[in-house]
């Protein structure tokens, strides 16, 4: 049901629970969607504010994700570092509807950007 | 049936017509009967061809605790005495809101003044083959349980039916609970790895799972229906990965669809329900909606709490005496007698968040309090559920808990119960004789004593009483009274897997096989991990430690294992990966180049370069274009390389006595010898071989974690070398004669490495922590225990020779390399 406000990206069923999956934005950076244990869906710009790690490629626990190239842990609701690091990730809203995933279009080409 | 009183044709009273007899419906004109009995003239519709009954306590009826009668909410005499018309079994097909009437199948035409939706949902069905036929159903209403019972009692000639139920939620367990207990061999098919995802979290989950299981019910988790098959009715139903479950009866339990059609057709505004504001008023001003079948706020509920709120404010609104309605927050709570498990709120946590986590493996108790801001933000509790409610309670009022921070999870009676809000002094209370620890049974007096006798660590009191060294669960204690008696003199105890636990690398390996652990929430409820599902440093390891212990049996976790290894390729610094394919030994052919060289052209790798393991590295390689680029080198003969692994990397060899003129060994041949039984195994850390043909060591044989130096009248073997930031040259373990004896020390050795390692240590920490002289206890000095190391290798690694990436070419785990959506912008704005 992709509207002028929202990108109908799929089904929930399709991101791996303590996962994630990306979807390719032309001519910019992905975004990454993550789903925790408990089931909850959170979409990030794909990139790490440290250097720029595929945060998509890390390992997701509680509500963070681990980068892959230097184990920055980023905050899947809020974009931020956590713990000493000093950083922060465009997040884009999200929401599910009927099991489909939705993305926030205008976030969405903001955060791609 | 209708019951119609006398309702003169004189009553002026404005009408208000409610479509849908059930619990909200209902509900709401109890509210409004209790406010202003005399102020509208009331007929109900209902779909179904009976009185208003409680729908949650079908569950009870279908397992035999009540009978239909018990669950009765307004019986006829009820719609009797109110002067409340009923029609039911005869459902509303239309509304008319420009002449204000409903019709009724059966072509009844009624004007309302105000109408009341009320239909509730839908139970949704999963589009597969076979969903029409006899014998599928839902689990929504009366004729369901009727179905359901009719379909056990055809069984029990038989010695008892099968049941499949799909969806193990709330109601799918329910379901088949009641099914179990009515003497059907009972399946139930769940899409997510975990049951009821949606109200608990991974450790709950796993915990009802085992409790389902021991009871007899077969629980298949990730299993996705492909279609039912039967050719009259149902027979069976069938999975995506071909399983066949033969079934009598299929229940389907997947997800309810708030009821809109009605609403729909008659233009009102719908989302995912009708869309109604703070007083459950439509789009319409003359028609109102309640229950399931609203969206409130963006919000539509699937219980029944909100119900009873909503239907509150929807009567203060029909008498004008307007409150709204806000929301409402959700508990849940399984009815199956026995298992109690509790959920509210969002559990899902966060950073933001702070877990309180008390795991009782021994009582099989899991609770867990998630708090934000020194709020109670959500709970799920496992096993005791006593403390629902209060926690409930804090979660609605948003009381600052920080008082209370410390006790909160023992729960209200602990909290309240007699001056103990200071866990300090509660401990301090306690008698001498109190029991401190239930697994090893020793008491507080015992625990005092030792650390008086010196023991000041925890792993000292550990070791020295034995209290906490088993399960865990007094873990707190233990160190509560370590503070109390020593003040400030406690010794930090060793370093710990991670500050998830208390446990350190030995313990949880330890346990893992006393206990014949086998999945990592297992782990984690058993020894009491203080987070729900660990963090990226205990994951991993957990994961590694399960598949060592249970070589062929272990489910590896995907989630839990570092890109790399999920990948099967190494990360680089822009995102993309690098591929290395084995060469065994270092040696190569034509046929193999060749094939490396059209995948670089091919897939445009910016870069191929030898690596300092004697093979080829492709760089630059998409992740979408990883399966395609090891499809092409499988067709060429050629194996991951593992790069990527805590596994065995290369085994470097130097041409040997074969070519070289100082040569005295096959160094070659050994080395791919040893690649061979060795490849694909998964480690604590990466390990690394070489074969030199001589002391003048070629192949750097002396900084590997295996080195095997050739010399006239035998075989040197070496030890826990690495290069990297600290070099460390090998020791020497023996010298052999022949090539056999050193494939046997070399297998033995990885197998003790493997078994006894601490997760991401190399052999060269590993041997200077345990030393060089245990090392050769084991393997040089105990034969039968080197053979058996051997032997334990060998059957583990016939379960790991399989090509990672030929199964990824042909398809497997797909989900890791595709995007899931691909957006243009431009395209999107045309
Ligand atoms: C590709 C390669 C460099 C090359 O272009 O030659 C390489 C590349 C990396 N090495 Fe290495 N090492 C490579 C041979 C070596 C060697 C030489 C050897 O194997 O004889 C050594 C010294 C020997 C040893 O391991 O002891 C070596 C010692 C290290 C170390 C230090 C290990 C240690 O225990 O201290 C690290 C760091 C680590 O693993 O934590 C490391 C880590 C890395 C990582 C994985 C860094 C990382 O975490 O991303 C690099 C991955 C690059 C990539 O994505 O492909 N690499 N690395 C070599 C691949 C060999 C192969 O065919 O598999
Ligand atoms: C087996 C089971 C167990 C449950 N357990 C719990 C629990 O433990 N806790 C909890 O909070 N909730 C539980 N629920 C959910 C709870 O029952 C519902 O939230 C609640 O019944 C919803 O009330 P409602 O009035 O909106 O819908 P319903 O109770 O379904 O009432 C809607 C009624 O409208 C009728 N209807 C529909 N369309 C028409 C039409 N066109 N014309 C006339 N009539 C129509 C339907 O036949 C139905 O009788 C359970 C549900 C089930 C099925
Ligand atoms: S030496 Fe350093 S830069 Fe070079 S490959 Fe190894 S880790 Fe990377
Ligand atoms: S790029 Fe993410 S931690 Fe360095």
């Amino acid at each position: 049901m992709t509207t002028a406000e929202w990108l109908d990206i799929g089904w929930v069923d399709q991101i791996p629970v303590r996962g994630s999956r990306t979807v390719k934005v032309e001519g910019g950076d992905d975004i990454a969607l993550f789903r925790t244990a408990e089931g909850k869906i959170f979409a990030l710009r794909d990139r790490c504010p440290h250097k720029h790690g595929r945060l998509s490629q890390g390992i997701v626990h509680g509500g963070a994700v681990a980068c892959p190239l230097h184990n920055w842990r980023i905050s899947l609701a809020t974009g931020e570092a956590l713990g000493e690091d000093k950083g922060c990730t465009p997040t884009v809203p999200v929401k599910i509807d009927g099991g489909r995933v939705l993305l926030c279009r205008a976030s969405t080409l903001r955060a791609a950007a | 049936m209708k019951y119609r009183p006398i309702t003169a044709e004189s009553d002026t009273r404005d009408h208000l017509v409610v479509i849908g007899n059930g619990m909200a419906g209902c509900r709401a004109v109890e509210e409004l009967l209790a406010r202003d009995p005399s102020r509208f003239r009331i007929t109900i519709f209902g779909a179904e061809p009976r009185v208003n009954y409680n729908r949650i306590m079908l569950s009870p009826v279908l397992a035999g605790e009540k009978e239909f009668g018990d669950i009765i909410i307004n019986d006829a005499d009820w719609y009797a005495s109110n002067g409340i018309a009923l029609v039911t079994g005869d459902p509303v097909v239309a509304i008319d809101r420009s002449a204000k009437t409903v019709t009724t199948r059966s072509g009844l035409v009624e004007r309302y003044d105000r109408l009341l939706i009320a239909t509730g949902s839908n139970p949704f069905i999963i589009p597969v083959p076979g969903k029409d036929l006899p014998g599928v159903i839902a689990f929504r209403d009366m004729d369901d349980v009727n179905a359901m019972l009719a379909a056990a009692d055809a069984g029990k000639n038989r010695g008892g039916g099968a049941a499949v139920v799909i969806g193990g939620g709330l109601l799918g367990l329910e379901a088949a609970h009641g099914l179990s207990l009515r003497g059907m061999k009972v399946t139930v098919l769940h899409l997510m790895p975990t049951l009821m995802e949606r109200q608990l979290d991974e450790a709950a989950g796993w915990l009802l799972k085992q409790a389902l299981e021991a009871r007899g019910q077969t629980i298949l988790t990730g299993a996705d229906t492909a279609e039912i098959v039967g050719e009259m009715k149902v027979e069976g139903v069938k999975l995506k990965d071909g399983t066949l479950i033969p079934a009598d009866l299929v229940v389907m339990a997947v997800g309810i669809r708030p009821s809109t059609q009605l609403a729909r057709d008659a233009g009102l505004a719908v989302g995912r329900g009708i869309q109604v504001d703070d007083h459950m008023v439509t789009s319409d001003p003359a028609v109102l909606a309640v229950g399931e079948c609203v969206e409130h706020d963006g919000q539509v509920y699937g219980l029944v709490a909100p119900l009873w709120d909503m239907c509150r404010s929807l009567a203060d609104g029909l008498v004008d005496k307007p409150t709204g309605y806000r929301g409402s927050v959700t508990s849940t709570k399984l009815k199956v007698s026995g298992i109690d498990v509790f959920s509210a709120g969002d559990f899902s946590g966060g950073d933001d968040c702070e877990d309180i986590v008390l795991r009782d493996a021994s009582r099989g108790i899991y609770k867990r309090v998630v708090l934000r801001d020194d709020r109670v933000v959500g709970a799920v509790l496992y096993g005791d559920t006593a403390d629902g409610n209060w926690y409930f309670d804090l979660l609605k009022t948003q009381e600052d808990v920080s008082a209370l921070r410390d006790i909160l999870i023992f729960g209200q009676a602990f909290a309240f119960g007699g001056g103990r809000a200071d866990p300090k002094a509660a401990v301090a209370a306690l008698s001498d004789d109190a029991e401190i620890c239930g697994c090893n049974g020793v008491t507080k007096g015992q625990v005092v004593s030792s650390i008086a006798k010196g023991a000041h660590s925890l792993d000292a009191v550990r070791s020295s009483c034995k209290a906490s060294a088993s399960c865990g669960s007094c873990t707190g204690l233990v160190e509560t009274l370590l503070a109390l008696t020593l003040g400030d003199e406690v010794r930090s105890g060793p370093k710990t897997l991670c500050k998830c636990t208390s446990f350190g690398h030995d313990d949880v390996r330890r346990e893992i096989i006393a206990q014949g652990m086998r999945s990592i929430p297992e782990v984690m409820q058993k020894l009491h991990w203080a987070t729900p599902d660990g963090c990226a440093s205990c994951r991993p390891a957990l994961n590694y430690y399960l598949l060592c212990a249970l070589p062929g049996a272990y489910q590896d976790d995907q989630q839990s294992r570092f890109v790399n290894e999920r990948l099967h390729a190494n990360i680089q610094k822009d995102g993309t990966y690098s591929v290395v394919p084995r060469m065994w030994g270092g040696i190569t052919s034509p046929a193999e180049l060749r094939a490396i060289a059209d995948v670089v052209e091919k897939f445009s790798a910016p870069m191929v370069k030898v690596t300092g393991g004697q093979r080829l590295d492709i760089f630059g390689i998409k992740k979408e274009d990883l399966p395609a680029v090891w499809a092409d080198l499988n067709a060429a003969g050629m194996v991951s390389g593992h790069a990527y692994g805590k596994a065995l990397r290369t085994v470097k060899t130097c041409v040997g006595s074969e070519w070289c003129r100082f040569g005295t060994q096959d160094s070659t041949g050994l080395g791919v010898k040893i690649e061979r039984m060795s490849w694909g195994s998964w480690m604590p850390h990466k390990f690394k071989i070489a074969v030199s043909g001589c002391p003048r060591n070629c192949a750097e044989a002396t900084i590997k974690d295996f080195g095997i130096v050739c010399v006239d009248s035998g075989y040197e073997l070496h030890v826990g070398g690495n290069g990297g930031i600290h070099v460390r040259a090998t020791d020497l373990l023996c010298k052999v004669a022949s090539e056999q004896e050193a494939m046997d020390y070399c297998a033995a050795f990885i197998q003790l490495y493997r078994e006894e390692a601490r997760y991401l240590e190399r052999t060269a920490p590993w041997i200077e922590r345990v030393g060089l002289d245990y090392v050769k206890a084991r393997l040089v000095e105990d034969d039968a225990g080197r053979e058996a190391l051997r032997a334990r290798f060998l059957v583990s690694q016939s379960f790991s020779q399989d090509d990672p990436w030929a199964q990824r070419a042909e398809g497997a785990e797909a989900e890791h390399h595709a995007p899931m959506a691909r957006f243009t912008p431009q395209e999107e704005l045309a």
